[in-house]
C-alpha cells in the first residue's frame, strides 16, 4: 500500500493547503487606486482568504490565492477598490 | 457531599441517568448537547452534576444539534475529551457535522436515545435513527440495559481515543424502554474508572494549538490522497472490532461485568437454531430462549452489540453449522423490504459454510410497540419449523399479524 502522508485523517499543517492556488478560480481581480486608499485595513479584515497585505501606502493583494470574490471592494469605505474582469 | 454523587454505589436508575453517571466518571472536558426526547433527562442530569460541582466540564448550550456537534469538532481538535447526546431528528439535523466527526477521526462519544424517525411523526422507541446513519463512519454500540449503557460509555472512550482507532462512537439505547425505565445499576467508583482510562493518557493524537496550528477537514487533492484517507478510516473500523473485544475483556476483569465484546452469545454452543437480537428486546428474548430450552428446543441467542463496524467474523463463527436463523429487527430497510440487521446477516451468506442456515426476519417493536414473550416464542417456533424444512414467510411484521 502506497501512502503519501503519516496522518490518519484529512489534517495538515497550514502549509499544505497553500499548494492549492485558489487564485486560479478567479474571473475578476481587485484593483486598488493608491491615491484613494486611506489604509483603514477593512479589506484586509474582511478578506476571507487573508490575502490583503499592508504596504507602505496601500493594501496589496496576493493574486495566487485571491478568488475575486469582491468582498474587499464592497466593504472599502473610500471606494478605492474596483473589480476588473480577467482577460484570457 | 452532593446527594447526587452515587459513585461507588448500587442504585435504581433509569437509562438516561445511568448514562449520565457513565459520562461523569469519564471526566469529559467539553459537553455540548441540545435536548430532545427521549435523551433530555440525561442532559439534565449532567447539568445537575455541573451545578453541584461534581462535573468539571465546559457545558455549552448550542442553538441546535448541528452546532452542538460543531462545537465538539473544535473542542476535539484542541485535544479535549468530548460528549454529546441526541435522538432521532436531532441526529438528522446534526447531519453534516456528524459526518465531519468521523471523517476527521475525532474520538467523540455520543449517547443516542433511539427513537422513530419522521414521518409518520412520533417520539416512540425504535432503532430507525441509528441504523439510518450506519455508513456515516461512526462506531455504533447497541445496549440492552441501564447498566450496559453506563459501562458502554466508559468502554466507548477507551475505544474512541485509542491511537490505533481514533473514531467517534455512538452508544445507542432505545427510548423509554431503556431511557426511562428504572433498573438496578452499579455505579463504579471514580478511582477504578480513572485506572481503566489511564492508558489513554499516553495515546498519541493530532492536536491543534495556537503555537502549532493545524488544518482539519482540509480540501483534499489529489484523488490518491483522498482515497488514502478513506482507506485509513476503513482500516481503523476493521481494527476497532478486535480492539473492542479486548476492551470488553479488560473491563470484565476490572469491574466484574463483561458483555462478550462485539456480540454476546447466549446458549449458542449446542444450538441448532439462533435468534439474533439487538438492543433491549434481548432481555425478553433470553427468557423465552430459557423457556424453549426447557421444552427441549435447541435454540441459542446472539445479541449484536457492535452494529458498526460489522462483527461479521464473530457472526460467521457462531452461525456456521446452524440450521436456521431468526432475526428480530426494530427498523425497516425500504430497499430490501425487511429490517436492517437482516440485510447485514444476509450479506454473510456468501461466506458461510454449506449448507447455509435458512434466514427469517421478524420486524417488531416499531413506534414503541412491545416485543412481547409471545412474539419471541412465535419467532422461535417459525425458525424451528424452517429448520425442519417447512416453508416459512421470509419477512414477518409481528405487529401486523
Amino acid at each position: 500500500m502506497k501512502f503519501r502522508t503519516e496522518f490518519e485523517g484529512p489534517w495538515s499543517t497550514p502549509k499544505e493547503p497553500l499548494d492549492v492556488k485558489t487564485g486560479e478560480w478567479r474571473s475578476q481581480r481587485p484593483l486598488t487606486k493608491g491615491e484613494k486608499c486611506r489604509q483603514c485595513g477593512w479589506c484586509s479584515l474582511f478578506c476571507p482568504c487573508g490575502c490583503r497585505k499592508e504596504m507602505p501606502h496601500y493594501f496589496s493583494v496576493d493574486l495566487d490565492y485571491c478568488k475575486g470574490c469582491a468582498t474587499c471592494a464592497r466593504v472599502c469605505p473610500a471606494k478605492a477598490i474596483m473589480m476588473v474582469r480577467e482577460e484570457i | 457531599m452532593s446527594m447526587l454523587d452515587l459513585r461507588g454505589q448500587i442504585r435504581v436508575l433509569d437509562g438516561n441517568r445511568a448514562g449520565a453517571y457513565g459520562v461523569l466518571l469519564c471526566r469529559p472536558d467539553v459537553i455540548s448537547s441540545y435536548p430532545i426526547t427521549p435523551q433530555t433527562p440525561l442532559l439534565e442530569t449532567l447539568y445537575k452534576f455541573e451545578a453541584e460541582g461534581l462535573l468539571d466540564a465546559e457545558m455549552i448550550e448550542p442553538e441546535g444539534e448541528n452546532s452542538a456537534m460543531g462545537v465538539l469538532l473544535g473542542a476535539c481538535a484542541a485535544g479535549g475529551r468530548t460528549f454529546t447526546a441526541t435522538s432521532s431528528q436531532g441526529l438528522s439535523f446534526m447531519g453534516d457535522a456528524y459526518l465531519l466527526a468521523a471523517g476527521n477521526r475525532f474520538p467523540i462519544v455520543m449517547a443516542l436515545g433511539m427513537r422513530e424517525q419522521v414521518s409518520p411523526h412520533g417520539v416512540f422507541a425504535g432503532q430507525q435513527d441509528a441504523v439510518l446513519v450506519k455508513d456515516h463512519g461512526w462506531v455504533q454500540i447497541f445496549t440492552e440495559s441501564g447498566q450496559e449503557i453506563l459501562d458502554s460509555i466508559i468502554m466507548a472512550y477507551r475505544l474512541a481515543e485509542d491511537s490505533d482507532i481514533l473514531l467517534p462512537v455512538n452508544v445507542c439505547y432505545e427510548g423509554f424502554y431503556l431511557s426511562h425505565h428504572s433498573q438496578r445499576v452499579a455505579v463504579p467508583g471514580q478511582e477504578e474508572v480513572d485506572e481503566f482510562l489511564a492508558p489513554l493518557k499516553n495515546m498519541k493524537r493530532l492536536k491543534w494549538t495556537l503555537e502549532e496550528p493545524m488544518v482539519f477537514s482540509s480540501y483534499t487533492v489529489p484523488a490518491e490522497l483522498f482515497t488514502e484517507y478513506r482507506y485509513k478510516a476503513c482500516a481503523a473500523h476493521q481494527r476497532a472490532k478486535g480492539k473492542f473485544d479486548e476492551i470488553d475483556k479488560e473491563f470484565g476483569k476490572k469491574f466484574g461485568r463483561s458483555y462478550g465484546g462485539q456480540i454476546e452469545e447466549y446458549k449458542t454452543d449446542d444450538a441448532e437454531i439462533i435468534i439474533v437480537t439487538m438492543g433491549c428486546s434481548t432481555g425478553t428474548a433470553k427468557v423465552v430462549v430459557d423457556r424453549k430450552r426447557e421444552e427441549g428446543v435447541k435454540v441459542g441467542l446472539v445479541k449484536v452489540r457492535m452494529f458498526r463496524p460489522s462483527p461479521r467474523e464473530r457472526l460467521l463463527e457462531v452461525l456456521n453449522g446452524k440450521k436456521a436463523v431468526g432475526v428480530i429487527d426494530r427498523s425497516v430497510c425500504y430497499a430490501w423490504g425487511c429490517g436492517h440487521n437482516f440485510v447485514e446477516l444476509k450479506a454473510l451468506l456468501g461466506d458461510i459454510e454449506r449448507p447455509a442456515p435458512i434466514m427469517l426476519d421478524f420486524i417488531g417493536g416499531l413506534a414503541g410497540a412491545d416485543i412481547t414473550d409471545q412474539h419471541v416464542a412465535r419467532v422461535i417456533d417459525s425458525t424451528v419449523a424452517a429448520a425442519k424444512g417447512q416453508r416459512q414467510q421470509t419477512v414477518t411484521w409481528l405487529s401486523l399479524e
